[in-house]
């Protein structure tokens, strides 16, 4: 007790110096960093942002990307960004990938601040939520950064360019004829989505409501859209409280790579195995056991790392001032051909492939 | 709480003196543990400062500062009254989840075409009825805070889903939205933490400098001594949970606005963060110690940490998971080892005998008791 309380005043002042002293090293650093981040911001934005497109501008040499994924330990999400990976490192720039370890909805913002912090060309992003990450990349955007949305949408204005895997409509669609099929056309059908903000997710079960209004469907009724929320354990006691709260459910549309896994794996223990059809948008890798033990038929996917690829060469053609967002302009996307940039800065990739018994054996992703 | 088994013959009086006037004896020891804790994480944060800027030149910059403190605003603002709650010697663990419901009575409101202006206000009420439900369930049936406080914590964010379901709510003014991400008035300093800023100077008059302060630390220290002394504990503890739960609901408004998305599920996980917060700025998980300038540090050091390990490419986000839990466990390990340390020296020098004392007030109390 007599040591603790001879040290109470020089501690005091002790805490004091320390402070000041941090406080101080980060007041000082601040104007030099403050002086060297407007010079190197100009010099790299400069060749890019003079507004028009030059199809034949050179890849900008040395262009870094920032990837930023909805969430890092997701396997579809992984190959995407190899895909984007090799794109930018075959024009020759660099590719860094960070992301927050979960997919809520302004989880990638402190990441965002921080990449723009570190002044890369481009940040390439699929977002969780299109509102909350908006003011962190309009934010990097006014510092001439390019961003590029792929895969999941942001808000068009803080975006140039979103690289779409096939038009929203068409999965959407495409989805319920999928499991129309499967079941008759006839019966209760359910929804395992990922998050309730998802934007990809949310536009095709947009569309699958439409579709189920058209009279070929009139004896197939959705009666719940469940939300998993990309999490492989609450996905999977979704999939258990779906078929406990609808013992008539004839199948399940899960748009969403680790919704359908989920359900697969619990569908293909349970009793109901091949009774309810799953569908919906999954990696073979991770659905080849489900297939051919037959607890799904078919479900389809377009190639994630395709979709990377070409937000990796649109990112690169932004970035070298090939290209500057507006409608009709083209640009290279190495063995993807030459890509043309449609309504509200789309690039669309192309229908989505099924992957069923006969030809699943030919995927590996 | 462990010297005092060494010591057990002087046990009862210092706890009959520590009820008396409200300051246990052994606070003054306690205060300048607490200094030397402050200064440690002081000290932290310039460890942090160095390897932040060894990792990116960008880690000492004004901007370093903006965007990473506006990543931690509502927990700061959640900390504060938190700070509170646990040197009372309780915990409220509800307070990410009352946030949430905020957030989505927030959501509700605005399609129902109320104004922000009224909206902000209801949600910090729900915030402190909520509160209030944890407190008189902790103070009326005795229920220990920690299992009232998981309860609610499942409660609350369930009745947010009820209340706004699975739906986001985006289109808030954007006047509004860019006041809650901007910055204070040309300076590099956000606006939410200019809030919080005078909030944490609120809060550290209100623990330090009142009478009321005053019986939190004594009810936390020895609740029943506190009573004895005619402190009335259960409207204490009530009025220090109404009040966490007002907070949080400020901070779901805060949260809301800033990433101009109300949501249900908004800041889930966020009490983990800010009780590490707390305890990490040296309030005493059993109660009865602490400050609010420490846990102003420990948010600091927090914020820097996150902001240097995200500024880094090759670094992933998991990390700062387990630096944040590392330095929840090695800030209840830190004095505890300590505690023993001294323990230990004190068995030494009393088996050695005493040497002689300088005279002074404080060394009055020892003396006597050696005698």
């Amino acid at each position: 007790m007599r040591k603790s309380r001879t040290p109470r005043g020089p501690a005091a002042v002790g805490s004091a110096l320390v402070l000041t002293l941090a406080v101080a090293a980060c007041g000082s650093t601040k104007n030099d960093s403050s002086t060297s981040s407007g010079s190197g911001g100009a010099s790299t934005s400069a060749s890019a942002d003079t507004g028009k497109a030059n199809p034949n501008a050179p890849y900008k040499k040395g262009m870094k990307v920032v990837q930023i994924p909805k969430q890092l330990g997701n396997p579809y999400e992984d190959i995407e960004d190899n895909g984007t990976k090799k794109a930018v490192e075959e024009v020759g720039g660099t590719f860094v990938r960070k992301g927050p370890t979960d997919a809520g909805a302004s989880t990638q913002v402190p990441i965002i601040q921080s990449s723009t912090q570190t002044k890369p060309d481009a940040i390439v992003i699929a977002g969780n939520d299109p509102d909350a990450v908006a003011p962190a990349l309009k934010q990097a955007a006014a510092r001439g950064i390019k961003v590029v949305a792929q895969d999941s949408d942001v808000a068009p204005d803080a975006r140039k360019v979103f690289i779409n895997q096939a038009s929203s409509e068409e999965i959407g669609r495409d989805e319920v004829r999928l499991l129309g099929q499967q079941i008759g056309y006839k019966g209760q059908i359910a929804i395992l989505s990922a998050t309730a903000n998802a934007t990809n997710q949310n536009t095709w079960i947009k569309f699958m409501k439409d579709e189920l209004t058209k009279p070929k469907y009139k004896d197939m009724k959705l009666v719940k859209v469940a939300y998993g929320d990309d999490d492989d354990q609450k996905s999977f006691q979704q999939t258990q409280g779906l078929i406990q709260a609808y013992p008539k459910l004839a199948g399940i549309i899960s748009p969403t790579t680790v919704g359908i896994a989920a359900a697969g794996r619990y569908l293909s223990k349970s009793p109901q195995k091949g009774k309810i059809k799953l569908t919906g948008l999954g990696t073979p890798n991770q659905m080849r056991k489900f297939v051919k033990d037959g607890t799904v038929e078919a479900f389809e996917l377009w190639n994630p790392a395709d979709v990377g690829y070409l937000g990796g060469y649109a990112t690169a053609a932004l970035v070298s001032g090939q290209i500057t967002g507006a409608e009709g302009e083209t640009f290279k996307a190495g063995h993807l051909g030459t890509r043309k940039i449609g309504a509200n800065g789309e690039v669309i990739l192309g229908p989505p492939t099924r992957f069923n018994k006969a030809n699943i054996d030919k995927f590996d992703f | 709480m462990p010297d005092l088994a060494t010591s057990s013959p002087r046990d009862p009086a210092a706890s009959a003196a520590g009820a008396a006037d409200g300051a246990p004896p052994r606070g003054r020891g306690g205060a300048a543990a607490l200094l030397r804790w402050e200064v440690l994480i002081a000290g932290l944060i310039l460890v942090t400062c160095v390897v932040g800027q060894a990792i990116s030149s960008q880690f000492l910059t004004t901007d370093s500062f903006t965007t990473g403190s506006l990543d931690l605003s509502e927990i700061a603002l959640m900390a504060l009254p938190l700070a509170l709650v646990i040197v009372a010697a309780e915990i409220d663990l509800s307070i990410a989840s009352v946030l949430g419901l905020s957030s989505a009575v927030m959501a509700y409101l605005w399609n129902q075409g109320l104004p922000i202006e009224l909206i902000a206000p209801i949600c910090i009420v729900v915030g402190g009825l909520c509160g209030a439900f944890n407190g008189l369930l902790v103070t009326r049936l005795g229920l220990p805070s920690l299992a009232v406080t998981i309860g609610t914590l499942a409660l609350f964010r369930g009745l947010a889903f009820v209340v706004i379901g699975d739906a986001s709510i985006t289109d808030f003014p954007t006047d509004w939205t860019d006041r809650a991400f901007g910055n204070f008035a040309g300076t590099f300093v956000p606006n939410t933490i200019v809030l919080f800023a005078v909030l944490a100077v609120a809060f550290a008059v209100l623990l330090h400098a009142t009478p009321f302060g005053r019986s939190i630390f004594a009810v936390g220290a020895n609740e029943e001594a506190a009573w004895f002394s005619g402190l009335r504990v259960k409207r204490i503890k009530l009025t220090l949970f109404i009040l966490s739960g007002a907070v949080a609901g400020l901070a779901g408004v805060v949260i809301s606005l800033r990433n101009s998305t109300a949501a249900a599920n908004v800041g889930t996980g966020f009490e983990l963060t800010t009780v590490a917060a707390v305890v990490l700025g040296g309030v005493s998980i059993f109660g009865g110690r602490g400050t609010i300038g420490g846990v102003v540090l420990a948010l600091l050091l927090l914020g820097g940490i996150q902001k240097a390990l995200t500024l880094s490419d090759s670094i992933s986000s998991y990390w700062i998971q387990i630096v944040t839990g590392a330095l929840l466990i090695g800030s209840v390990l830190g004095p505890n080892l300590v505690q023993r340390a001294r323990e230990a020296r004190s068995h030494a020098s009393r088996s050695r005998g005493s040497w002689p004392p300088r005279l002074g007030p404080d060394q009055a109390r020892p003396l006597e008791e050696d005698a």
